[in-house]
């Protein structure tokens, strides 16, 4: 149970990077917080489909444009926690498909690296 | 190892793993026959099992690991496991081969060398954990430890993998990229911990020089001579061609790069 919130905490750290990137340079400025999973705003293109039994839902973020390309998340939020993120789009440009190769880069870099963005598009 | 009846990733999708030992991400890329099965999950628990291993025993951040109560004088290599004897005369061929650019007993601010062989260690830790992963048939793998890499083509006549070079002045960026079937990749430089490579025989940071990638065989070598490399500075290229490496790429603190061997190797730099 741990790994699964370590691996949630991450997943969410490096969307927030993917999303967070180009944001302040994007012109379309679509980037969708997944902040967004829990209140949903104007710039996510959410679709709650609700079920008030289970209380699951999911929330479908809209498009942003990051630096290596297109990238949509689907999250779905069970009792306002967030059971899982779904990866719609990634990028698929000529760098996606490359293992990174890069000088000793620590755990605590490892979220801002290039191999972190590709394990967690590839999962 | 043993067959599964488990759905098999013969589209040769990757799968990936990812797991933090020694401080630093150890991922792994695996495709082929075993890239989904149970053979194929136990071989990367051991590999990670493995690595804990070598940090238990080679950490120095760690005040009760072996090395650092080697170094206190409170065991003799004959009481520590034997991986301790193997990395040291490792070390010490290393900095043979080096002319004392590469040691890993490193100075200390009060006169002292502290025993550290983490510049060994690393990269030999990561080539023999990837053996377990080699013994898996018909299967692909890149095993990444911290952007030091092992990687594995089965059968020869499958797409390389393909290795991008992360750029040392913007890591946001790739310098070149490589195809790689079976072989290692190192690379080193302070583009992700600050300045942390110094001379041993100095004590100073190398000067000239932003990052070095050596391709080799196997990357116990290719990490030490990247290390090497580097530490040699505005010599990094010219010491590198006296090494029996497959290739590598200087790239200098003013961005220009030298590729070894001259003739250009098969890449394309985006």
């Amino acid at each position: 149970m741990r790994r699964i919130v370590i691996w949630l905490a991450s997943t969410i750290t490096i969307l927030v990077l993917l999303f967070g990137y180009h944001t302040s340079t994007n012109r379309t400025s679509s980037a969708a917080a997944p902040s967004s999973a829990s209140s949903p705003t104007s710039t996510a293109a959410s679709n709650p489909t609700a079920s008030p039994s289970t209380k699951i839902t999911t929330y479908q973020g809209s498009v942003a444009q990051t630096r290596w390309g297109p990238v949509q998340v689907q999250i779905t939020v069970r009792s306002g926690k967030i059971t899982k993120v779904l990866i719609l789009q990634q990028p698929n440009g000529n760098r996606r498909d490359a293992e990174i190769n890069c000088a000793t880069v620590t755990s605590e870099g490892y979220l801002q690296s290039l191999q972190a963005a590709l394990d967690e598009a590839g999962r | 190892m043993s067959s599964t009846v488990l759905p098999r990733r013969a589209d040769g999708r990757i799968e990936r793993r990812v797991e933090h030992v020694m401080g630093m991400p150890i991922s792994l890329a695996l495709r082929g026959r075993h890239a989904a099965t149970v053979a194929g999950d136990e071989a990367w628990q051991a590999v990670i099992t493995q690595l804990r291993r070598v940090d238990e025993i080679f950490s120095t951040y760690r005040t009760d690991s072996i090395v650092n109560r080697l170094d206190r004088g409170e065991l003799s290599v004959e009481e520590c496991p034997p991986e301790v004897a193997e990395v040291l005369a490792l070390g010490d061929e290393a900095e043979r081969i080096s002319g004392g650019a590469f040691s890993i007993k490193l100075p200390t601010d009060d006169g002292r060398r502290r025993l550290d062989p983490s510049g060994v260690g690393k990269g030999w830790a990561t080539q023999r954990a990837s053996q377990t992963l080699a013994a898996l048939d018909d299967t692909d793998f890149c095993l990444s430890a911290g952007g030091d890499m092992v990687c594995h083509t089965a059968d020869p006549s499958r797409t390389a993998w393909r290795i991008g070079i992360e750029h040392p002045l913007d890591p946001h960026t790739l310098i070149a990229v490589l195809p790689i079937r079976s072989g290692a990749v190192a690379t080193s430089g302070t583009a992700h911990r600050g300045a942390h490579l110094v001379d041993p025989r100095t004590g100073r940071e190398p000067k000239g020089v932003a990052s070095v990638t050596v391709i080799a065989s196997s990357l116990t070598w290719a990490d030490i001579d990247a290390t090497t490399a580097y530490v040699h500075g505005r010599d990094a290229a010219k010491w590198l061609q006296t090494r029996p490496i497959r290739s590598a790429l200087v790239v200098w603190a003013d961005g220009t790069t030298t590729r070894l061997p001259q003739d250009p190797i098969s890449s394309d730099i985006d």
